[in-house]
């Protein structure tokens, strides 16, 4: 088991004494995608906040090793630099800090924690200038404040910008397709289709069967009140499609 | 397997916050220079020892005794939104100059202790950094130590030198345009620069000469308890154009320093002059024990048709200011500008903004203010929009911003319009906002640690004010951010 990217063990987790991750477990090996769903409220977006380190969430049980380190001991900006990257489902306004600006500050943040070098204004440039063509944003936006006064697609496309650059080896993907025409969507998951290696892994969080289309999981797992009820392979999402959640919720309600 | 719990504990915005702004004085340190200092107290003998020491004509006594009889019928103000302790004036030392009397022909005449502390603040005395193209009139405490480039500006019939110089070698500029725009009669603070100040830098920028370089003046206080006068005065004449810069850091010190300065400027017709300021001075230590009291007068008259001044402040220091460099637009389509970053952390208080007075016709004003508030600092904007009731067709833009770092600091705002002349268009813009956990997770998440990520958005907030400063002086500007700023995660 030792070639784990993720193993997630009875994680347990809440907010202001909420208790709303009830015993998560999940296992995530290089090269897999695999979809969370869920009807709202099931702990969706708690999940990839608490991998993500969000302050905002307490760890109350459980543990997460992330390629043989312990996940929940590192700061939010350490667990970014082993290689873990949140897409938002609602990425921040920074007022004033140019993307040029914020990227910069990002790689090199990273580039410091492995003991690297700055990289040069040149090579920052060119890596800029690659990676925005893998989502088709214009050169503007360099020179535009992070996520001030984007379009919902163009928040969407800056976040799966940001990927690329930053070249997780596992990306969660937190309702990436809230918001998103077709036209946006396709050219979304396309970025994060063309970013995908046997090395790398990605957790999409979906409501809708839609993104899997684009994106296609090796596993679906369906998240309710807190625990993973279901897991199967992509015919589970049709079938949530077809079907809803009701008889999920009417099978675990049983229980 | 360890126990479940997060180590990575999660902390309040409140408290990665007051962390971040727990940063010590990095510039602490006192150099070893024998001071000739008088005796404290302030006196009419004082003032007559002051400048006969620096044999002063007796025009210039006169001024000063004119000041110090009028400032002993004023009170200190106490309008601004500022808690001052009672100061007491008798116990301040009003001169202290570096022992050396005479002033050194070379650089190696300078005491090396001196250029060692130089060196260390990062000013830019030697041989080399002349060369970069900044001439640099050193004033450690109240004389002039050095002034280079001096040559080659006089070659264009520009004057920059020590104010004392100045009173000896120009008095007749010197005696016209002193206290024209400031008068000693202006303010307590004023009365009592104009009857004791020390020394300072005077700027002479004859009809159509573009100064070639930027003039700067490092003032520093350095020796224990004597208070700094510095008195500033630049006149650009017809068609002129100076851009002039002053940046200061000071030694920490236990007891409060008093700082009351005077700038003033003389804008002749379509000349132009931008002054910039970066001020470090010691701000005392956490608790609010120590630092300087701020309190200067800076002002402007764009006496000329079509002149043009333009203010940048970058504040950081200092326990306590108070100061609103102002422009008096009298000429017909005279330009005013303010940009200003204050930054208070800690215990600071600043009370700073600026005054426009539109008195003639077509005259416009710009007013850019960011504050940022940290700790338990206190951190105002007042400013006055003023139009006369002749002057046509103004149009004043004042924008003011306040930041919060944290929930026990405080931004105040105390705009004041007066407008007399129907035609004048005035807007005011005014916004509060504050860096939310929002923002600084979004930074984690990508890799940058708390303590950059609040630089980075400071820097971004401050950025309008920050283009306005010359290239040198930005980076050493967007540094003292971070500094000020600095002490984030453990």
């Amino acid at each position: 088991m030792t070639d784990n990217l993720l193993t997630v063990r009875n994680l347990r987790a809440g907010i202001e004494g909420k208790e709303i991750l009830r015993g998560i477990d999940l296992t995530i090996r290089p090269g897999e995608v695999h979809a969370i769903m869920g009807p709202n409220g099931s702990g969706k977006s708690t999940l990839s906040g608490v991998l993500a380190g969000d302050p905002r969430f307490t760890v109350t049980g459980g543990e997460a090793i992330f390629h043989g380190v312990d996940l929940l001991a590192l700061s939010p900006a350490d667990r970014s630099h082993e290689g873990l990257f949140l897409s938002f489902q609602y990425p921040v306004e920074i007022p004033g800090v140019t993307m040029v600006n914020f990227m910069r500050a990002a790689v090199n943040a990273k580039r410091k924690y492995l003991g690297e070098a700055p990289m040069s204004a040149a090579d920052f440039l060119k890596l800029m200038r690659q990676k925005r063509a893998i989502v088709e944003l214009d050169n503007k936006l360099a020179s535009r404040s992070v996520n001030e006064g984007f379009s919902g697609g163009e928040k969407k496309r800056n976040e799966i910008f940001q990927m690329a650059v930053l070249e997780p080896c596992l990306s969660i993907l937190d309702e990436t397709d809230s918001g998103l025409d077709i036209d946006a969507l396709r050219i979304v998951a396309g970025g994060v289709n063309k970013l995908r290696t046997d090395k790398n892994a990605t957790i999409v969080i979906t409501h809708y069967q839609r993104l899997l289309d684009y994106i296609k999981p090796d596993f679906v797992h369906i998240l309710y009140k807190g625990r993973i009820v279901y897991s199967g392979g992509p015919e589970l999402a049709l079938e949530l499609e077809e079907k809803g959640y009701d008889w999920i919720k009417e099978e675990v309600d049983k229980q | 397997m360890k126990d479940n719990i997060n180590t990575d504990e999660p902390l309040s915005n409140d408290e990665l916050l007051a962390r971040a702004t727990g940063s010590e004085y990095k510039y602490g340190f006192t150099s070893d220079i024998d001071t000739d200092i008088i005796p404290a107290g302030l006196s009419e003998d004082v003032i007559r020892l002051i400048s006969a020491r620096k044999g002063e004509p007796e025009w210039l006594l006169d001024f000063r005794l004119a000041a110090y009889r009028y400032w002993l019928t004023l009170e200190p103000p106490t309008w601004a939104h500022l808690n001052i302790p009672p100061i007491d004036f008798q116990a301040i030392s009003y001169y202290a100059a570096p022992k050396s009397k005479d002033a050194p022909e070379s650089l190696d005449e300078v005491d090396p202790q001196l250029i060692d502390t130089f060196n260390r603040l990062g000013i830019p005395l030697e041989e080399q950094k002349m060369l970069s193209g900044m001439a640099v009139d050193a004033v450690m405490d109240s004389v002039s130590v050095h002034t280079t480039h001096r040559e080659r500006l006089a070659e264009m019939g520009i004057i920059f030198c020590s104010f004392s110089e100045a009173v000896r070698e120009y008095p007749d500029l010197v005696r016209k345009y002193l206290g024209k725009v400031v008068s000693y009669r202006d303010n307590f603070y004023a009365a009592l620069n104009s009857a004791v100040f020390s020394d300072g830098s005077f700027v002479y920028i004859p009809k159509g000469v573009r100064c070639p370089m930027e003039l700067s003046t490092y003032f520093r206080i350095n020796a224990s308890g004597t208070g700094q006068f510095e008195r500033t005065l630049i006149v650009a004449d017809d068609d002129a154009y100076v851009s002039y810069l002053e940046g200061c850091t000071a030694p920490m010190r236990d007891e409060n320093q008093l700082h009351a300065a005077i700038v003033e400027i003389i804008v002749e017709d379509r000349a132009e002059v931008k002054y910039s300021t970066v001020q470090n001075w010691y701000a005392g230590d956490a608790e609010g024990r120590g630092g300087v009291y701020n309190f200067v007068t800076k002002r402007g008259l764009c006496r000329g048709d079509y002149s043009k001044l333009s203010w940048t402040q970058v504040e950081t220091g200092s326990a306590i200011t108070w100061k609103y460099p102002s422009c008096i637009l009298a000429g017909r389509g005279a330009t005013g500008e303010f940009y200003s970053v204050a930054v208070t952390n800690n215990m600071q208080q600043a009370d700073t903004g600026t005054k426009m007075i539109h008195i003639g016709s077509d005259t416009h004003s710009t007013i850019v203010s960011k504050g940022i508030s940290a700790g338990h600092s206190q951190n105002s904007y007042r400013g006055l929009v003023k139009v006369a009731p002749g002057a046509e067709g103004v149009r004043n833009y004042t924008q003011c911003d306040s930041l919060l770092l944290g929930s026990n600091c405080g931004a105040h705002t105390f705009p004041v319009i007066e407008v007399d002349n129907r035609s004048a268009v005035v807007e005011h813009e005014a916004t509060t906002s504050k860096i939310s956990e929002d923002q600084l997770f979004y930074c984690n998440q990508r890799g940058i640690p708390t303590e950059e990520a609040i630089a980075l958005i400071v820097n971004g907030y401050a950025k309008e004010v920050m283009n306005k400063l010359p290239m040198e002086f930005a980076v050493e500007a967007r540094k003292l951010l971070e500094i000020t700023l600095e002490g984030a995660v453990g």
